[in-house]
């Protein structure tokens, strides 16, 4: 199975590579949005949850950017077909996916947080910034299982731009409140502690269950 | 061994049926030819046994195995060329190939073999958008048959090639491409003289009804042209 997600995962970044249409428009969005926040809260700078709160929300929206054009290339184009033609485990192509999301979400972060702190964010980001990326990274997971599944439901119906986001935002709400919650002591004036525990054990073990709840459905979902 | 056996095949679209009540039965090596206006369902019957689309009613074997129970062990041993050429826009040619050589896993001399047969080494490196549509149906061509597949479904296969294309992609899709392994076919077609020239076996559709279906020597091309009537 290693060989068939190396395939499809090389094939996936090529694509995106060559139409840049997912990860610039994510992070334009979201730098756009800062700049939006920045004005309409008529603040030069934020902190603590009001700062974990915009930050969270932009990167959920600017993943919905991501999330609904992830498999739009492979229905248009007969990907889909072809793979399924394929003697492959049906699993590799979640796989694939949700390694494809996550490397957009990465490529995303190293833009949007860099540009948040500038732009709005009121303390230093250097020292929260470790306890910043594992609690961004425990996000970014659940994102990747959530949003491979959602968007591999949604793509095969006629209102796929519409379905997508409907079906995905009360799902990443979890992750948004938890990653929120998470951050905000990391983003205090003064830096007030490490993120709290039981909100990355939330985290985490939405991760996993979504994790699973995709590895379980995803064969149907590519099924006639 | 049957290389195809279709009993009362139902498929349907909605409140549409798209097939209705299909038969026949086509042994290893042998070509079927599958004529019928648009809407026919001709490429829904190419599908179902693509293992693409479930069959809503009937029974369905394909080179021994039943589908949709079975469909994941003939997965790999059948090669689709329909309309679409199911290759990304965005990659080349060669990328296009070697990333359906790796699903398939097949080794990467076989790409630049076939790039070779059809002819378009030269223009392998481009992105497929940039190449004209008889071009993309060669690398299609070179896509359904990369893994040597036993059985082979066409649609409408030499659709956009001017007359040397056919040429270069006929022996690629021909029955006989390797003599010591007979290709089972099946073939959509709205040429009747072409398409008898290939037959073993006709079908007729219409209305997703079998409209006929006889042996190659017993149908002439005006019974196919009374199909389109």
């Amino acid at each position: 199975m290693r060989r068939t997600v190396g395939a499809l995962l090389r094939k996936e970044l090529l694509v995106e590579l060559r139409t840049l249409e997912s990860v610039p428009a994510m992070s334009l969005f979201a730098v756009t949005t800062f700049v939006v926040f920045h004005f309409a809260l008529q603040r030069s700078s934020v902190d603590g949850d009001l700062a974990a709160g915009i930050l969270w929300v932009t990167l959920l929206f600017a993943a919905i950017l991501g999330i609904n054009r992830l498999f739009v290339a492979d229905a248009d184009q007969g990907g889909f077909d072809a793979f399924l033609l394929a003697p492959v485990e049906r699993t590799a192509l979640l796989v694939a996916k949700a390694l494809a999301l996550l490397a957009y979400l990465v490529v995303l972060e190293l833009v949007a947080v860099p540009a948040f702190a500038l732009l709005l964010l009121g303390p230093p980001l250097g020292q929260a910034m470790p306890d910043l990326l594992g609690v961004l990274a425990l996000g970014d997971l659940g994102v990747a299982a959530i949003g491979t599944l959602v968007a591999a439901l949604a793509v095969r119906t006629r209102a796929r731009d519409l379905l997508g986001p409907l079906l995905a935002l009360p799902l990443l709400v979890p992750i948004v409140i938890g990653g929120a919650r998470a951050t905000s002591p990391l983003l205090a004036l003064g830096h007030a502690g490490d993120p709290p525990g039981r909100w990355l054990l939330t985290l985490g073990l939405y991760d996993l269950v979504f994790g699973l709840i995709a590895y379980a459905l995803f064969d149907f979902l590519l099924e006639d | 061994m049957a290389g195809v056996q279709v009993e009362g095949l139902s498929r349907h679209y909605g409140e549409r049926e798209a097939l209705d009540g299909v038969s026949l039965s086509l042994s290893e090596g042998q070509t079927l030819v599958v004529f019928g206006p648009n809407g026919a369902g001709k490429t829904t019957l190419l599908r179902v046994l693509a293992t693409l689309l479930r069959p809503h009613a009937g029974e369905v074997r394909v080179l021994g195995s039943s589908l949709p129970g079975d469909a994941w062990e003939v997965r790999g041993r059948i090669g689709l060329l329909g309309h679409e050429p199911l290759l990304y826009r965005e990659l080349t040619a060669r990328e296009n190939l070697r990333f359906h050589a790796r699903l398939h896993d097949v080794a990467a001399g076989r790409v630049e073999e076939l790039l070779a047969r059809v002819r378009l080494e030269h223009r392998a490196d481009e992105p497929l958008r940039s190449l004209s549509r008889g071009m993309v149906q060669r690398v299609a061509v070179a896509r359904a048959v990369l893994h040597d597949p036993e059985l082979l479904l066409l649609d409408e296969p030499w659709a956009n090639l001017d007359p040397a294309a056919v040429e270069l992609v006929d022996p690629l899709i021909g029955a006989e491409s390797d003599p010591a392994r007979p290709r089972t076919r099946v073939i959509c077609s709205h040429d009747p003289s072409g398409g008898l020239a290939e037959a073993d076996v006709v079908l007729g559709l219409r209305d997703g009804r079998q409209a006929l279906l006889r042996g190659a020597g017993d149908v002439s091309p005006e019974q196919i042209a009374e199909l389109y009537r």
